[in-house]
């Protein structure tokens, strides 16, 4: 028992490590895309449009041309033969779609520089390169662009109307996809024979993600070798590789290295392909020089995609004693003025398929009109689409349960997935793999005291504050996924994981993947699957990533993915290599494999202390190769590919506690209870964080973040003067808990991590201040105005 | 313009124009990449270095502001041994208080300040003091469970409870 224990502790997998990419950060030393500047360096600068939609009249760049230190000037005319368009490359599946053209016939998702028209506030215009920054800076504010106005549409409703200006020739009524999963007459039927009927209107709010770190890139040419370099913040760089190459520059597959170095914050918007990125390529073959661009925040917030954005008309069917039978959804999704790379294909299938959430309901129908308008390009952001998704049906919960005079709580219980009902059919199109939904909802409820809140709401009321709870469950669809199921999903790509391990003859490791990490400490929780199975230190390992000429292919970092696609295929190459490796020593020891123990790092016939070889020794042998056994390679080195049976589907469900002051409509979030469930957890630690800024980003949204447009598609929330993201004085610290419920999808049993915590956040706010002033509903973002008018407008508890 | 001033102890001086920020004098001229720009308008701290023993935002300063100045980033404030960590830095590894290690420079700056002035910060002082600097990973908690634990240790106390971190 005691040895076992100990083995048990000394396990990696599992251990709170210290991310040793930290030590980096905290001393400033780690290289952000920014801070590479190769010599000879020239800087690109962006003139964006100024207007939400517009006819280019006319550009005059010869002044900026002739200022000092300028190198080029580059409008859209001079790339049209030169740079093909961007693609789109996950559309809503299985449905007709329409898109800007692409000459490839793929679907298309504009210019690299805008030709004839402009469709968003930042769509880029003109490029300027100069010897310095400020030169460039400078030169940019020369170029005199004539635009005449049009009409714009920022409302997806406003665009689908009869006469509302249209986008693209090529996509009649500004649609680009209507999409529907689920049952449409069941849920139809079910609705209108229902004892209740609730329905509820939603805006689910553009966000802007406002990562710390704007996008940049450097682009480099070799014409030694005509071959390019591009260093980029890319959450996907052997995807944007391949794109690049292929559908936007025209060059040979093997003529692109793209490197991505430390990345300062994703959430979504560096998985996709922004004009900056050929431009720089581009330009740096034409003038014979680097050539580096580094976004402004106010850039950032024009052109970086941005998150949510769903209008929803949203019903719940139930009967009077608390089972819900029916949930539909109508949402406008709004595109912007081109599809992102993978936009459409968020807006649709990871929305619309989760509707139901943890739930049993016999009945359920999802439609999404993706439609384009005149903002900025929409995109994933941290936990979309089933944020939006669990946002509409908590909220529809929590009304069922007022409606019908039952505790939030219980009407949760009552409907969810019974734990023994797994693999369960949602009825949608996901079929959830594992979980225990009553549990993590009874343990979260234990935890934020939920017993007695009743007392606790009447001593808020005695310090004259309003007390409310608000309960939120969810389960997310994580870890794309099976390439083939997301072909059918509309992905034009694969969506498997790679890991490569590389013995070296001194005994250290190389591990190299192919996903990317954004800050979620890859070079430690990798290593420490490769450690677990190896039994080595951790310190012998390297983790190695992100550079596409010495990573194995991998498709990157997106929908909490990496852990659990890319973990089990680290796992799979560590078990390669620990085979091989005692397969070698049984052939060196003269016994059956069989026979060979391997344990901290020294393979052994027990009980014979004359055949005992090190890890280390083993591989040096592997390394020279003598005597091998017939037909074995020499050296260890191996790369596997993983793509999973199925998608992984973690679950909770999270508390919130808020006070309102009723005199002012402040919020204090008073206690935060999050339980999730990501199956096994291979570094509680960065779990732990990823888990804490997942929440902090829902509780954002729920109170305070919001993407404003004007009529004509001026952003008039472009910097963080006017974009408010929550500061570290608005939130207390959380109370969490976890349980562990593996997937079978995987051999490590793991689920994703990296966002589940933001898909419940924002409805369990909402819940917590509707219970609180006694409100049916009330739009996000929650501020204290809108609380406030909400309490003089007669809401009372 | 010349402007001369001290970075790091070591003199500098420098032909820059008047434009010129504090941030792109540190950054691009004398190659101090350890400082980030995030925002340009001085609202997320990526930028906070230590003029004359105050943090600031280089971002928002001129270079020719800063004529004479005594002027530490980063890479002056961090001990001098490879890998080596001061007692904030060795707290926040101990609670990953740096997830994509963008804001962190920044934030490490501005922490000691805050605790030159006051070094037994509470967590309201604390969050309050952070309003300066945006992150948008942690959440900010093990960032401020990282000044806590440093309190807590100079104390000879243990957490309180709740605190603890995995």
């Amino acid at each position: 028992m005691t040895e076992m224990k100990t083995a048990q502790q000394q396990r990696t997998f599992g251990a709170s490590l210290r991310p040793r990419e930290d030590v980096g950060f905290l001393r400033g030393e780690a290289i952000f895309t920014a801070d590479y500047t190769p010599p000879g360096t020239l800087h690109m600068e962006l003139l964006r449009s100024e207007h939400g939609h517009a006819r280019i009249v006319d550009i005059d760049t010869t002044v900026a041309a002739a200022m000092p230190g300028v190198r080029a000037v580059v409008t859209g005319a001079d790339i049209a033969d030169k740079l093909l368009p961007l693609p789109c490359v996950w559309i809503p599946g299985g449905v007709e779609s329409h898109f800007p053209p692409h000459p490839y016939g793929v679907p298309g998702a504009g210019f690299v520089l805008a030709q004839e028209r402009v469709r968003f506030i930042g769509e880029p215009v003109v490029a300027v390169v100069a010897e310095t920054v400020y030169q460039a800076h400078d030169a940019i504010k020369a170029v005199r662009v004539e635009y005449e106005p049009l009409p714009a549409v920022t409302d997806p409703r406003e665009a689908l109307a009869e006469g509302a200006p249209l986008l693209h020739e090529a996509v009649p009524g500004n649609l680009n996809a209507y999409w529907t999963c689920g049952d449409k007459d069941g849920t139809d039927a079910a609705i209108a024979e229902a004892e209740v009927v609730i329905e509820l209107d939603i805006v689910n709010q553009r966000t802007i993600n406002n990562p710390l770190e704007p996008r940049a890139a450097v682009g480099e040419y070799d014409p030694a070798t005509d071959e390019y370099t591009l260093h980029a913040t890319s959450q996907s760089p052997h995807n944007h590789r391949f794109l690049l190459a292929a559908l936007v520059l025209g060059i040979p597959f093997n003529k692109l290295r793209l490197v991505a170095t430390n990345i300062g914050g994703s959430f979504g918007t560096k998985g996709y392909l922004y004009p900056d990125m050929p431009l720089v390529l581009f330009l740096a073959k034409r003038l014979g020089a680097p050539v580096k661009w580094v976004d402004t925040r106010n850039g950032l917030m024009r052109s970086t995609v941005q998150g949510r954005d769903h209008t929803q008309k949203v019903v719940l069917a139930g009967t009077r004693d608390g089972k819900i039978t029916a949930v539909r959804c109508t949402s406008w999704s709004n595109l912007g003025g081109y599809p992102s790379t993978i936009g459409p294909g968020v807006a649709t299938a990871l929305m619309g398929r989760s509707i139901s959430g943890p739930y049993e309901i016999p009945h359920a129908f999802a439609e999404v009109y993706a439609v384009f308008t005149n903002v900025v390009p929409l995109g994933a952001q941290r936990g979309s689409g089933r944020a939006e998704a669990t946002y509409l049906m908590e909220r529809l919960v929590d009304r069922y349960a007022a409606e019908i005079g039952k505790d939030p709580a219980a009407i949760r219980l009552q409907n969810m997935v019974p734990a023994d009902r797994f693999p369960y059919d949602n009825g949608l199109g996901w079929e959830y793999d594992s979980g225990d939904y009553p549990t993590a909802l009874r343990l979260a409820l234990q935890r934020a005291g939920y017993d007695d809140i009743a007392a606790e709401r009447a001593k808020a009321k005695e310090r004259g504050k309003l007390l409310g709870v608000g309960i939120s469950s969810y389960v997310a669809i994580c870890g794309v996924g099976p390439s083939t199921r997301m072909s059918k999903e509309g992905m034009l790509g694969g969506t498997w994981e790679s890991a490569n391990v590389r013995v070296h003859p001194s005994g250290e490791i190389a591990l190299t993947i192919g996903s990317q990490s954004t800050g979620q400490s890859h070079e430690t929780v990798f290593a420490q699957i490769t450690a677990d199975v190896l039994q080595v230190d951790m310190d012998v390992i390297r983790v190695y990533r992100s550079d596409t000429q010495k990573a194995p292919y991998g498709q990157g970092t997106y929908g909490s993915r990496s852990y659990s696609v890319g973990g089990p295929a680290v796992h799979l190459a560590s078990m390669k290599i620990l085979n091989k490796m005692r397969e070698a020593a049984a052939y060196f020891f003269e016994v059956a494999e069989s026979a060979v123990d391997y344990r901290d790092g020294v393979f052994s016939v027990p009980g014979d202390a004359d055949r005992t070889k090190t890890f280390a020794d083993l591989a040096m042998a592997l390394w020279y190769g003598w005597n091998l056994k017939p037909g074995m390679e020499p050296t260890l080195d191996e790369t596997v590919f993983f793509d999973p049976p199925d998608f992984n589907y973690p679950f909770g469900s999270h508390v919130a506690i808020v006070e309102v002051d009723p005199t002012t409509g402040e919020i204090e979030l008073v206690r935060y209870v999050a339980v999730d469930d990501s199956g096994p957890i291979g570094n509680p630690l960065v779990v732990q964080g990823q888990v804490e800024g997942s929440i902090v980003h829902g509780i954002g949204q729920a109170l305070i973040e919001a993407a404003r447009f004007d009529a004509d598609g001026q952003l008039l929330t472009d910097d963080l003067r006017t974009y408010a993201i929550p500061r570290a004085a608005d939130v207390p610290f959380f109370v969490l808990d976890r349980t562990v419920t593996p997937s079978p999808h995987n051999q490590l049993g793991v689920k994703g991590s990296g966002e589940t915590a933001t898909v419940p956040a924002a409805a369990a706010i909402s819940n917590a201040i509707c219970d609180a002033i006694g409100v049916a509903d009330i739009p996000m973002p929650i501020t204290p105005e809108k609380v406030w008018r909400a309490l003089q407008d007669g809401a009372t508890r | 313009m010349r402007t001369g001033l001290t970075v790091n102890g070591a003199p500098v001086a420098a032909d820059v124009e008047p434009r010129m920020l504090l941030v792109d004098l540190l950054r691009d001229t004398l190659g101090l990449t350890g400082t980030k720009v995030g925002c340009d308008t001085g609202q997320c701290g990526s930028c906070v270095v230590h003029v004359n023993g105050l943090s600031a935002k280089s971002c928002a300063i001129l270079a020719v502001s800063a004529e004479g100045a005594d002027v530490t980033t980063i890479e002056g404030a961090r001990p001098g041994e490879p890998r080596g960590l001061d007692a904030l830095q060795t707290e926040l590894a101990d609670t990953h208080g740096t997830q994509c290690g963008f804001c962190t420079p920044g934030m490490v700056m501005s922490l000691h300040e805050l605790l030159r002035r006051n070094p037994k910060p509470s967590e309201a002082d604390i969050r309050t003091w952070l309003t300066g600097n945006l992150c948008r990973c942690t959440g900010y908690h093990s960032v401020v469970r990282a000044v806590l634990q440093l309190v807590a240790k100079a104390d000879g106390q243990a957490l309180s409870a709740g605190l603890e971190v995995s």
